[in-house]
């Protein structure tokens, strides 16, 4: 099968790998008909998340049809449609049963790869480094999924690919970033990253109640895309101090609740740590550009929280937490519980309540991959979320760019 | 889809900010030039390359040129480029003591603290090569892509949702708040 492989930073191919097969009885083979290419992605394809090895298939974000099923899986039949969430869980550990499932105890196959590098090992991941398991990704024609009898999620014909593709990952990853803030209706939110998980945190604080959002990045079709989607006001940080405007928009008192949906590779030019950190990733003294915590910790009202979707891989320089510890700030982290919200998240789309397809920049062929990852990688020609087509055809396009190859 | 233009702006932000410190740098180069220029002999010994105090002097004079070619300069990119390539030579000469000098840790702490400061340049370079590429692009229009079926604000609480207990962390509403400090100690 054909499949888009990591061959080094910077170096995403379209290869020919073998088929995956049925390896133990949970197991499904799925016959992918959409993948999408994440922010996260990102980190590998710039070789700041170690793990990875030549050749790896890549991707986590992807839905379709079920081709083949194990013997002891009783959830899933041939022909099912499924998302299949990135954390791959099985549904039994204490973790699975407190619906912590992005930390379960028993699907990470190289755990001990994990603890040396987190302390403790965390679930294993589609195509996201040998830290994480090794599995082979979604951005391929068909993918080998384990414990296919606990996390995918079965979707109905009426709604198309790009309104389900996200239940995957970046929509339940907006929502319980905020959902983690505990919204409250007299509450200010300030959204640092308008990207695809920042769009989906601006809708899901609005869904959610917020008084008033606030989204911060520099790129202003990410800024308009976000006030399309309620967030009342967009600071360009490339024109604006953002502590200054924050506080002044919160009368001084900073937002209640700070989101950082930017992550390790914070914009470079935006201040001088973000060019310090950039010298000394450069160097080897530090493994993550933490602008944006900083900023965070700096701008949150006291006794406020602070949720991290964005996705951190090592060691950080120069945090204030003398900011955090004497403010009593709130932290929340971590991977997201897919099958924690992804259920309740359906049914909103069902009903109506949001069509996450609306994100969607560009539908092209898996084949480009590798050239989308460039465009994506350098936000060019106004690219926000990418999904790609292993079978050539873009049978949607939202309302942006599409490519097909014939 | 539409597109639109962003007018020509100057992005005061990160301007200023590659700007800010490519002054620092132009400084940092003039004090380490004149040191270079003043005092060859000191950082010779320092080193163990006695006999290069030409070659560090005139080092030096191409510290203080590219010093104060930023700090005069309205447009700073090539210099801080052309500091990059002297970076470039520094490292190669300290590269060449590393195999004579006796004083190897010593050139070996000069190396890391040249690299560093090289790593700073080249960020601060393309950070104002990027702002004087960026100063008019044009951005695709998605003012139409709310994901919403109704107006964003009508969807403002349409959730109905309840956080989790293990998520409630807040504070509580300022509605809910006692109006005296003592009655925050009330039970009833």
């Amino acid at each position: 099968m054909k499949a888009l492989c990591w061959e080094g930073k910077g170096d995403i191919q379209y290869e020919e790998v073998p088929d995956p097969r049925i390896e133990h009885e949970r197991d499904a083979i799925v016959k992918v008909t959409s993948c999408a290419i994440c922010g996260s992605d990102l980190h590998l394809y710039d070789g700041f998340v170690p793990g990875m090895k030549k050749g790896d298939v890549i991707g986590h974000e992807f839905m379709g049809e079920v081709v083949e099923v194990g013997r002891g899986n009783k959830k899933l039949k041939v022909g099912d449609r499924v998302v299949v969430p990135f954390t791959i869980c099985c549904g039994e550990c204490e973790q699975c049963r407190r619906g912590y499932f992005s930390v379960c105890e028993t699907t990470n196959r190289n755990k001990e790869l994990a603890d040396k590098m987190f302390g403790h090992g965390t679930a294993g991941l589609f195509g996201y480094t040998h830290l994480t398991g090794g599995y082979a990704g979604g951005q391929a024609e068909y993918v080998r999924v384990p414990y296919a009898d606990v996390a995918p999620v079965q979707v109905p014909g009426t709604l198309t690919d790009e309104q389900v593709l996200f239940l995957g990952d970046i929509f339940p990853t907006g929502w319980q970033a905020v959902v983690q803030c505990d919204i409250q209706p007299t509450d200010v939110v300030a959204i640092w990253g308008a990207g695809p998980v920042g769009q989906f945190c601006v809708r899901s604080a609005v869904l959610l109640g917020a008084r008033k959002v606030i989204v911060i990045d520099r790129l202003p079709e990410r800024l308009t895309m976000a006030l399309a989607g309620g967030a009342d006001v967009a600071i360009n940080f490339e024109d604006e101090k953002v502590l200054a405007r924050l506080n002044d928009l919160t009368n001084g008192k900073g937002p209640d609740k700070c989101i950082d949906a930017v992550g390790l590779e914070a914009h470079v030019t935006g201040s001088i740590d973000s060019m310090m950190d950039r010298a000394k990733q450069a160097v080897m003294l530090e493994t993550d550009r933490p602008h944006v915590l900083r900023e965070m910790f700096m701008a949150c009202r006291p006794a406020g929280v602070v949720s991290v979707p964005g996705v951190y891989g090592g060691l950080l320089d120069k945090i204030p937490f003398g900011a955090v510890m004497n403010k009593g700030l709130t932290i929340r982290t971590g991977q997201t519980h897919v099958n924690r919200w992804a259920d309740d998240l359906l049914r909103r789309i069902e009903e109506g309540q949001i069509d996450p397809s609306f994100v969607i920049t560009h539908t092209v062929a898996l084949a480009d991959g590798p050239e989308m990852y460039e465009t994506f990688r350098h936000k060019r020609d106004g690219c926000i979320k990418v999904v790609m087509k292993p079978d050539g055809h873009a049978h949607h396009t939202g309302n942006g760019h599409a490519k097909v190859r014939p | 889809m539409m597109t639109k233009a962003i007018e020509p702006v100057r992005h005061a932000g990160s301007r200023g900010t590659a700007e800010i410190m490519a002054q620092g740098l132009g400084l940092f180069s003039i004090a380490l030039g004149a040191a270079e220029l003043l005092a060859p002999r000191k950082l010779a010994r320092a080193l163990d390359i006695e006999g290069q105090e030409r070659l560090l002097q005139a080092y030096g004079l191409r510290e203080i040129g590219t010093g104060i070619g930023l700090l005069m300069n309205d447009r700073r990119a090539p210099w801080m480029w052309a500091r990059v390539a002297g970076d470039v030579l520094d490292l190669a000469t300290l590269g060449a003591a590393m195999g004579s000098s006796r004083r190897r840790e010593a050139v070996a702490l000069a190396i890391g603290s040249v690299a560093m400061v090289t790593a700073l340049d080249i960020a601060c370079a393309r950070a104002l090569s990027q702002d004087s590429q960026h100063e008019e692009r044009w951005y695709p229009d998605y003012s139409d892509r709310s994901g919403f079926m109704r107006p964003a604000e009508e969807m403002r609480g349409a959730a109905e949702f309840e956080t989790p207990p293990e998520y409630r962390a807040s504070l509580k509403t300022s509605e809910e708040l006692p109006r005296t400090p003592n009655a925050a100690n009330r039970t009833d």
